[in-house]
């Protein structure tokens, strides 16, 4: 016993180093003064100044965060229908099609979902005219499609958690099924709602390669900025913002799941 | 180890065992727990436990949830290890032996059938670890497959098993090694309550067969009173009354003892005088005044506060004022009355004002009621029904 | 009073309301997922069999009405028979599959043990995992496969700590290779082998592991024969979550691989945006559709057992 909890105890600390010292390197030479990534030349904020400098990377930002809370809102509302319509409502025609067309986009590799939207876009301005140009709305809605199918998940996971007597009693009451989604079950999916949101955020704000496809000349989105500075080789400003963005989840992230720990310990 | 038919060999070869080895100075425990103490942070959940078990005994150890028994079995079985003390199993110290080397097999609560095995495959996993001869294998789980009735689904999966079936085959495979102590977690609990009468039997059956010791641990004092030759009653760690079920439920030696084994009626007394020869003592109950008799070791004197403890169904009720020698009589008016079928319980208000529960056989055949409400009633009961507690 | 004998039976009907709320609601998702994913293939599909023309779009329509009966349909074989005859397009598919295969694996070996730490841990201790897990899932992903370039780089971290150390005369070859490809995918995949794995394993009833202990096993037998079978479904689903994204990967063989990293996402990306030959980049993302279609079957097969 003593022996294999010793073996699982050294995995743990591996694999936890494995995840966190890249990050963690990261992070330390954003604020080396040298321009040189590997000799440390002392503590600068130089970086930061130069990032928050680069106009394109600000504009990029600002584009990129739009988008992803415009689509994470549309991909929470749909996610949710789509949720309740997978747990919810019965057998209806056409169910099956619809499990596999909610899971499909999580594990679709990327380059297929975003060549196939973009050729879908090309023919539909053929066909009808719309969309007139591809840019920031053609992204938010190939980031809609693919991170509805997230929160779906996440909503369908709780759904199925959930008492289903709750709502019976609702309809008991004399509850009608439009008033009883909305008096009891979206209060209770609420929290799973918001975390579905901030899975879709990040996803949107993370997407590369679905976004390459499906923008237009014109809009750039920060991880398309990014990825073309970083083909060329390690820059210490990426250091910064990277910093700044992992810096700016992970402490959204531990306060987000510390009011939870604290929400399930007064429960 | 004969190879043929071992379950069957030892039937016949069931050495003499005592019927009642623990009143056996000479005795030697098969089982022996000495100073046993566990702690988990800063609870005790086994608190310096000293116990014996005789071979061949259908042993319970009974509490409520979080008095300690789960522990003690799993530190029998090796999943836990004591912080202080010594388990001795036939004269081996069990200290160092892991759970898997350890001559002692458990019926899990849960079961714990490995779900992706068949029957056959459960039954036959301990063999396998021991590493027997395939052919030897075969023959064993074939007898124990007919002993326990699970021949014909040998092949199936756990998923299709009822509960029932679940718990044949987890005592099965326990069985099937042969060991010296067979230890069961709440083995009835997950069946329902026919089935659970019917696996009674079959259990004190198979014990009685086979001979190996049976080590039960249980909430249910039910199953403890049906189950066991000895019962020990736990509570915070530690043993409050080890004895026969009839003795732990007729004599009891405090309150909650007489409390965990079905309903029972108190009354406050205070002793008069005593009678050492006869071991008797006459008492005073504290509202009414009524003076009774009981029975009673040396260990009272007069004056001492006293608690009297009266089982339901020790006391008759009728309207008349009954006659006879060795009577504790009182008075009252029924105040609630259920009628069970078999038996009615009454609960009537004695002139001092304290509800005395009793429980009466319906012994005659009656559409009407025998009993109404507001009846006045005489209650009445043998001396020898008054037990004396300390406490 | 004859009335009294008639028995008056009134039928209930559903407002229209309840039924349209319903549609509503499995409707309109239902309505986005078939325009916007499964139709999308449709198209791609139906490229796949027309000619590149330097136009805009680039490629010929397949249907032409004006023409006569015999000479209507367009549609051509001519960009399968060139992915066949192609090596290029062979290589890129085997060395996506084996890549992803190998990441695969190791995500198992390091994902394993860490899912079972955290499954036998506290319930405190486990949230606090759980979340260490989870957290780097929500920084950026392109970002994390970067923090590789500068750790591995020529003038990276781990050359000039080897050298600092005298391990080392001249800086290893690190990055660009196929080694660091697989670092990239074990890295930035290893959550998703760990949480389903995590999921099965905190479900099993302990007492199955007392159980095989009881009945004689060693620990790593009661490993063999209970524990891992047990988890099963958890290292299915957790090695399709990965092996299917990574086989089209883009980003981390474009980042961390060499020129000849030519896994099938990379490929497609540059006929498609480089050559701007749209119908081959559709037969290729055709061929990669029929690849990945089995394994995405058997993971939603997997995941309806565990319903």
């Amino acid at each position: 016993m003593q022996k294999s909890s010793r073996f699982v105890f050294s995995a743990l600390c591996f694999g936890f180093a494995f995840l966190y010292i890249p990050i963690l390197v990261l992070i330390a030479f954003s604020f080396n003064q040298s321009a040189i990534t590997s000799v440390w030349g002392g503590f600068s904020l130089r970086w930061y100044t130069a990032l928050f400098n680069n106009e394109q990377i600000i504009e990029a930002a600002l584009l990129s965060l739009k988008i992803a809370a415009t689509s994470a809102t549309f991909a929470t509302i749909l996610g949710t229908m789509a949720g309740l319509a997978l747990t919810q409502i019965g057998r209806y025609r056409g169910r099956l099609i619809f499990t596999g067309l909610i899971a499909a986009p999580l594990v679709m590799p990327e380059v297929i979902t975003g060549l196939s939207l973009l050729l879908m876009f090309v023919s539909l301005q053929e066909l009808i005219g719309w969309p007139l140009s591809r840019g920031a709305g053609t992204i938010t809605i190939a980031h809609i499609t693919f991170s509805m199918a997230y929160v779906a998940v996440i909503v369908q996971s709780r759904l199925s958690s959930m008492d289903q007597s709750l709502q019976e009693a609702a309809m008991d009451l004399g509850g009608r099924p439009t008033q009883v989604a909305f008096d009891i079950t979206l209060p209770l999916i609420a929290p799973s709602m918001l975390s579905g949101w901030l899975l879709a955020f990040t996803l949107s704000l993370d997407d590369l390669v679905i976004a390459s496809f499906t923008s237009g000349a014109g809009a750039s989105t920060l991880p398309m900025v990014i990825f073309s500075k970083i083909k060329l080789g390690v820059t210490p400003d990426i250091n910064a913002l990277a910093t700044l963005i992992i810096g700016t989840v992970s402490i959204g992230i531990m306060i987000a799941s510390w009011v939870m720990f604290r929400q399930s310990k007064r429960n | 180890m004969n190879n043929e038919n071992t379950i069957k060999a030892n039937q016949s070869a069931k050495p003499y065992v005592a019927e009642t080895p623990w009143l056996d100075p000479e005795a030697v425990p098969f089982i022996q727990i000495k100073g046993l103490s566990k702690q988990f942070d800063d609870f005790s959940a086994v608190d310096n436990v000293d116990l014996n078990i005789y071979k061949g005994e259908l042993f319970t150890i009974l509490g409520g949830s979080g008095c300690g028994k789960s522990t003690l079995l799993r530190m029998l079985a090796g999943f836990e290890t004591p912080n202080a003390g010594q388990i001795i199993i036939d004269g081996i110290d069990m200290a160092n032996i892991p759970a898997y080397d350890r001559p002692i097999n458990m019926m899990f609560q849960s079961y714990a059938v490995f779900p992706h095995m068949t029957v056959e495959q459960n039954i036959s996993y301990g063999l396998k670890k021991d590493k027997l001869a395939k052919a030897e294998i075969a023959t064993r789980v074939k007898d124990m497959l007919e002993l326990v009735q699970l021949s014909e689904l040998a092949k199936r999966k756990p998923n299709q098993l009822s509960g029932g079936q679940r718990q044949r085959v987890a005592l099965a495979r326990a069985l099937i090694k042969q060991p010296k102590v067979l230890l069961l977690d709440e083995p009835l609990a997950a069946l329902d309550k026919k089935l659970r009468e019917q696996t009674q039997f079959e259990l004190i059956n198979l014990q009685y067969e086979l001979g190996i010791t049976f080590v039960v641990v249980t909430h249910d004092q039910e199953e403890a009173m049906t189950l066991s030759t000895r019962v020990a009653v736990m509570d915070a760690g530690k043993f409050i009354q080890i004895d026969t079920p009839t003795q732990v439920y007729e004599s009891p030696h405090n309150r909650f003892v007489a409390n965990f084994f079905g309903t029972i009626n108190f009354f406050n007394a205070t002793v008069l005088s005593t009678d050492p020869e006869a071991q008797t003592l006459t008492a005073q109950l504290e509202k009414t005044g009524t003076q009774l008799e009981a029975k009673a070791e040396g260990r009272f004197s007069a004056s001492d506060e006293v608690t009297i403890a009266v089982r339901p169904e020790k006391i008759s009720v009728s309207q008349e004022r009954p006659e006879g020698d060795h009577l504790t009589i009182t008075k009252g008016t029924v105040e609630d009355l259920a009628y069970y079928g078999n038996r009615s319980v009454y609960r009537v208000r004695s002139q001092s004002g304290r509800i005395i529960q009793v429980s009466a056989q319906n012994n005659q055949r009656s559409e009407q009621l025998v009993l109404e409400w507001d009846d006045e009633v005489y209650l009445s009961w043998d001396s020898s029904c008054n037990v004396v507690l300390s406490e | 009073m004859s009335d009294s004998k008639r028995v008056l039976t009134k039928t209930y009907h559903q407002p229209l309301g309840d039924k349209l709320w319903r549609n509503f609601v499995i409707g309109i998702p239902y309505f986005w997922l078939l325009l916007f994913f499964l139709a999308p293939f449709a198209i791609v599909f139906k490229i796949s069999f027309a000619t590149p023309i330097v136009a805009q779009p680039p490629f010929t329509p397949l249907f032409d009405f004006t023409a006569n009966a015999s000479q209507w349909l367009l549609a051509t074989w001519d960009n399968y028979r060139f992915l066949t005859e192609d090596n290029l397009y062979w290589v890129s598919y085997f060395k996506s599959i084996k890549t992803a295969a190998i990441s695969t694996l190791i995500c198992l070996l390091i994902g394993y043990p860490m899912a079972y730490g955290i499954a036998r841990a506290t319930s405190t201790t486990r949230n606090i995992l759980l979340m260490l897990v989870i957290l780097p899932f929500w920084t950026s992903f392109l970002l994390r496969v970067y923090a590789w370039m500068g750790l591995l780089g020529k003038n990276g971290i781990v050359n000039s700590l080897l050298m600092n150390m005298g391990l080392i005369d001249s800086p290893l070859q690190m990055l660009y290779t196929d080694m660091a490809v697989y670092l990239g995918i074990v890295y930035t995949y290893i959550p998703f082998m760990i949480l389903p794995l995590y999921a099965t394993l905190e479900k099993m009833d302990p007492s199955l592991h007392d159980a095989a202990a009881d009945l004689g096993a060693k620990p790593w037998q009661t490993f063999i024969d209970v524990t891992l079978p047990l988890s099963m479904p958890g290292i299915i689903a957790g090695s399709l979550l990965v092996f299917i994204p990574a086989i089209g990967e883009y980003v981390i063989p474009a980042l961390l691989g060499g020129i000849d990293s030519l896994m099938i996402g990379r490929t497609l990306y540059d006929e498609f945006f480089v050559n701007r030959d749209w119908p081959l980049a559709s037969a290729v993302a055709t061929i990669l559709l029929i690849i990945v279609v089995i394994p995405i079957m058997l993971f939603q097969r997997s995941q309806q057992e565990q319903e």
